[in-house]
């Protein structure tokens, strides 16, 4: 399913909150994943020394990105591995497209990965009448139901159990009314269990590419990835440029912040380090610009590439956990999709770097230190000089930039009332009062502070 | 040491009470004290809107009005953070600079430049505390839930000399209230859900009142409140430390 | 130019200035005055057996007195059959144990280490239903830091962490343990 947008996020958020009731859930649930990472990162005393040296190893890597990528695909092709480079999500796609049909293959199992989420690989395998069955639960469900993932990690997190029974009822025929979540996961054992013993060829994503040593980790709790690479003939695993780290060593310190980021666990279930094809097995890996080399010349926001996709900013957004993933319209939503998304479609996402109050929490919680409220605001001054917002909105900002710089004309614009009252921001600049929706006006007072300190300083 | 009192744009429309507390609190601290009358706004609502590039003015306007003091102090964390990460002077560079060293939140200018040991004030009530993103993540004013970092709270610190006053604060002690600048109207559902959940977690407390750092954060939930016809006030902390 | 010269031009054209490769060091880390009940701890927490043993001989009478029995038991601890390695996931998917030795433990996460050669066939520590670890004591290490330090993971095929059973909590974060791996962890210290 592409996500082609039809609603902006804040339009999108307000549908989504009508529901309050289920709102509550979404953000308790999300909370709750929140609480689990407080738990296991306040237990660890070296977390800041081990933020501050993810953080500079991957600056360090962006700084040096060529040289890693080449001293990869040499090492890399060594191990007998094919490497692939695609330009952008289309070329990723026919790559992989021509994998299979060289190959005459049909059944195919793909376990998570966000980068064949943002190229729509499925859709595009879809249209030449090839399925790829998603391994993950969470992406199965969401497979199953038509719909996109919410969450990077957390695929359908914005389901309730009742609607995962009901598409596992239609589609896998469990008990109706059956809402147990074991009972459910049992089901889709079985059900994907036939999927990966008969699989042809496996689709992974990358969690971390090793420069060094031309391998790859592969992160999952739930085996899926394992189960599907060590059975099919051809392994093909999916990355973007900057999933590349300089040595081995350097994994004892995303595995540690990874798996606390995300879940809050000390780490993954599975970590699994592939160096070689199995013999007889075919492993490619296809390499992925699509957009990256754009932001990494844009300095303002080349460190967002440092992302290593843990959504610990998604599970702390406020907004984000009120709204849903969905509003976001696109494969990577929360605080890290807002900015990584305008670089990719300027004028689609312009929305998205507003979606958010800049509370910072995001900064805070990355594990790797992206300034994510930084560039949010960042981006908005791109976007407003590009041109991408409402001419009302230009308008009243410009009146207010205006009255401002003004002293005079802001004292009488105050003494007038209403008219101040009309032009402050928060209060809404247009005929209805969005403000007042749902909130009372703050109450004129009879002076200003400037007017009772002329009154009274000399006292 | 000679201060120059800035009261951001809507504390000097709308609750001219906190500025007044704010002034009087720090004559009382035996501070010099002076409030520049030609000062408008800090430039943020602009800037936060993607409009940076229309805060010239604002700037020019701010370092003349500010530029002859030791130090500027406001009650407010948001427009202090703006201020200190965004203020600029093309023709002045210096002054502008100066001024964004110089520039303190109150409640940080309180305990780290005048060393407040003691406090006259007395407010016998119950208190929740919400933290103001700006202050806390931006000017550090607290230590937060995401770090691992010692805890510690500079307003904390001078609401713990008020006399009388019982402290709380909600469940979840760092989360934004919603207002975000223009996102209150241009995000409006998400802004008020925001605000309602805040709101909610303190009246679980059974508090009289809801203090912050920031106006712009109060009058969001103040405004909640009065739609919810709750019994709840909304009360910036300068109005405590100063109530006697 | 094709994508790859394009790719790595551009990259090469848009890099930020060289930064320093920090220097990790052990001297920050936590060190564990008892890793083993830390190991412990932590491994139980994620849903992981821990079993201290006081011989190996032990898991050798569980491994025949399973067989025995008529469970399809795969034992790489003792005995490395080549056939394994041919096997296909048709053959291995009816495998109720598997018991296999790994290299080393880490107390920090409760995750042990496993390479290709100790598996047998890389797809058994998954698809097996009940996974059984044997565990020098004197091998573990405090951190992942630790780890990286003594493995060579250039120097197999394959090799994986594994911290405990498969498990998911996709269906409203409820953790179900048994996902699409093992549905049990059980490490025997030896």
């Amino acid at each position: 399913m592409s996500n082609l947008k039809t609603l902006d996020h804040a339009a999108a958020a307000e549908i989504f909150i009508k529901d309050e009731a289920r709102t509550d859930w979404h953000d308790d649930t999300l909370w709750f994943v929140r609480q689990k990472r407080d738990k296991a990162v306040h237990g660890i005393a070296e977390w800041e020394q081990l933020r501050e040296w993810a953080s500079q190893i991957k600056n360090h890597t962006l700084s040096n990105l060529d040289n890693y990528l080449t001293a990869f695909e040499k090492q890399a092709e060594a191990n007998g591995i094919k490497i692939h480079w695609a330009a952008d999500a289309l070329e990723h796609n026919q790559l992989m497209h021509k994998i299979l049909k060289d190959n005459n293959i049909s059944r195919i199992v793909k376990s998570k990965s966000m980068l064949t989420e943002e190229c729509h690989l499925n859709d595009y395998l879809k249209k030449q009448g090839i399925e790829v069955v998603d391994t993950d639960l969470g992406e199965r469900i969401v497979q199953l139901r038509d719909e996109a993932p919410s969450h990077i990690v957390l695929p359908a997190i914005h389901l309730k159990k009742q609607d995962v029974s009901e598409t596992f009822h239609e589609h896998l025929h469990t008990e109706e009314g059956n809402n147990d979540p074991q009972y459910l996961t049992e089901a889709a054992r079985q059900h994907l269990r036939n999927h990966f013993i008969q699989s042809e060829l496996a689709i992974t994503g990358v969690n971390f590419a090793i420069a060094e040593t031309g391998g790859f980790v592969v992160c999952t709790n739930e085996g899926n990835a394992d189960m599907g690479a060590h059975t099919a003939k051809i392994h093909v695993a999916c990355m973007g440029i900057e999933k590349i780290i300089p040595k081995a060593e350097h994994l004892g310190v995303f595995l540690r912040l990874l798996a606390r980021s995300a879940t809050g666990q000390p780490i993954t279930t599975y970590s699994s380090h592939f160096q070689k094809p199995r013999p007889g097995q075919e492993m490619h890996i296809i390499i992925v610009d699509n957009g990256r080399t754009k932001q990494l010349g844009r300095a303002d926001f080349r460190n967002s590439l440092k992302c290593i996709r843990c959504a610990a900013c998604f599970n702390t957004c406020p907004v984000y956990r009120r709204s849903g993933g969905h509003s976001y319209h696109t494969a990577v939503a929360g605080p890290i999709g807002s900015i990584l998304n305008p670089n990719l479609d300027m004028k689609a996402n312009a929305d998205l770097p507003f979606a958010s109050t800049l509370c910072g929490s995001c900064s805070n919680v990355c594990p790797v230190k992206i300034d994510i409220h930084e560039q949010l605001w960042k981006w908005r001054q791109v976007i407003v000089e590009e041109g991408y917002v409402k001419p009302e909105k230009k308008m009243a900002m410009k009146g207010m930039a205006w009255l401002f710089s003004n002293p005079k004309v802001y004292r009488w614009a105050g003494k007038s009332g209403r008219w101040f009252l009309r032009t402050m921001p928060f209060l809404g600049n247009n005929k209805l009062n969005v403000w007042y929706k749902q909130r009372e006006m703050p109450e004129a007072p009879k002076q200003s502070f400037h007017d009772w300190y002329q009154q009274n300083k000399n006292k | 040491m000679k201060v120059g009192l800035f009261i951001p744009c809507y504390i000097d429309q709308f609750y001219p009470q906190v500025g007044i507390a704010t002034y009087q609190l720090l004559k009382k601290l035996g501070c010099d004290v002076d409030y520049p009358e030609n000062q408008t706004c800090c430039g943020q609502p602009m800037a936060n809107s993607g409009f940076s590039a229309l805060t010239g003015g604002c700037d020019k306007n701010f370092v003349a009005n500010f530029d002859a003091y030791d130090y500027v102090v406001a009650p407010s964390g948001s427009c202090v953070l703006h201020i200190k990460e965004h203020l600029k002077d093309d023709k002045n560079p210096a002054k502008a600079q100066k001024i964004r060293n110089t520039i303190y939140e109150l409640t940080e200018f309180l305990v780290d430049i005048l060393k407040v040991e003691h406090l006259s004030s007395n407010f016998p009530y119950k208190v929740g505390f919400h933290t103001s993103c700006h202050g806390q993540r931006g000017l550090n004013l607290s230590s937060m839930t995401e770090r691992v970092l010692p805890q510690f709270s500079k307003p904390e610190q001078l609401l713990q000399k008020v006399k009388g006053l019982q402290l709380s604060y909600p469940e979840r002690k760092d989360e934004c209230c919603g207002f975000g600048g223009t996102f209150c109207v241009f995000e409006e559902a998400v802004s008020v859900k925001m605000g309602k959940d805040r709101i909610e977690e303190h009246q679980k407390n059974e508090v009289d009142y809801i203090t912050a750092g920031d106006v712009s954060c109060l009058m969001h939930l103040e405004g909640i409140l009065k739609r919810q016809g709750s019994k709840v006030k909304a009360i910036h902390l300068a109005e405590i430390l100063n109530h006697e | 130019m094709s994508s790859r010269e394009k790719i790595l031009a551009t990259c090469t054209a848009n890099k930020p200035a060289l930064v320093d490769l920090p220097q990790l060091s052990d001297e920050h880390l936590t060190h564990y005055d008892d890793k083993l009940a830390q190991f412990k701890l932590v491994l139980e927490g994620i849903g992981g057996k821990v079993v201290a043993l006081e011989n190996i001989e032990q898991v050798k009478e569980e491994i025949a007195a399973h067989k025995q029995s008529g469970e399809f038991v795969v034992d790489t601890v003792f005995n490395i059959d080549d056939a394994l390695k041919t096997q296909t996931s048709f053959d291995l998917e009816r495998v109720d144990r598997a018991y296999l030795k790994a290299t080393l433990g880490v107390a920090e996460n409760g995750s042990v280490w496993l390479y290709e050669a100790q598996m047998g066939n890389r797809l058994l520590p998954f698809i097996c239903q009940h996974l059984f670890i044997v565990l020098d004591k004197a091998t573990l290490v405090d951190n992942m830091y630790q780890a990286y330090q003594k493995l060579q993971v250039q120097e197999t095929g394959f090799g994986v962490f594994i911290a405990g059973p498969s498990k998911t909590a996709d269906i409203e974060q409820s953790l179900v343990i048994g996902a699409h791996g093992a549905r049990s962890l059980t490490v025997y210290l030896v």
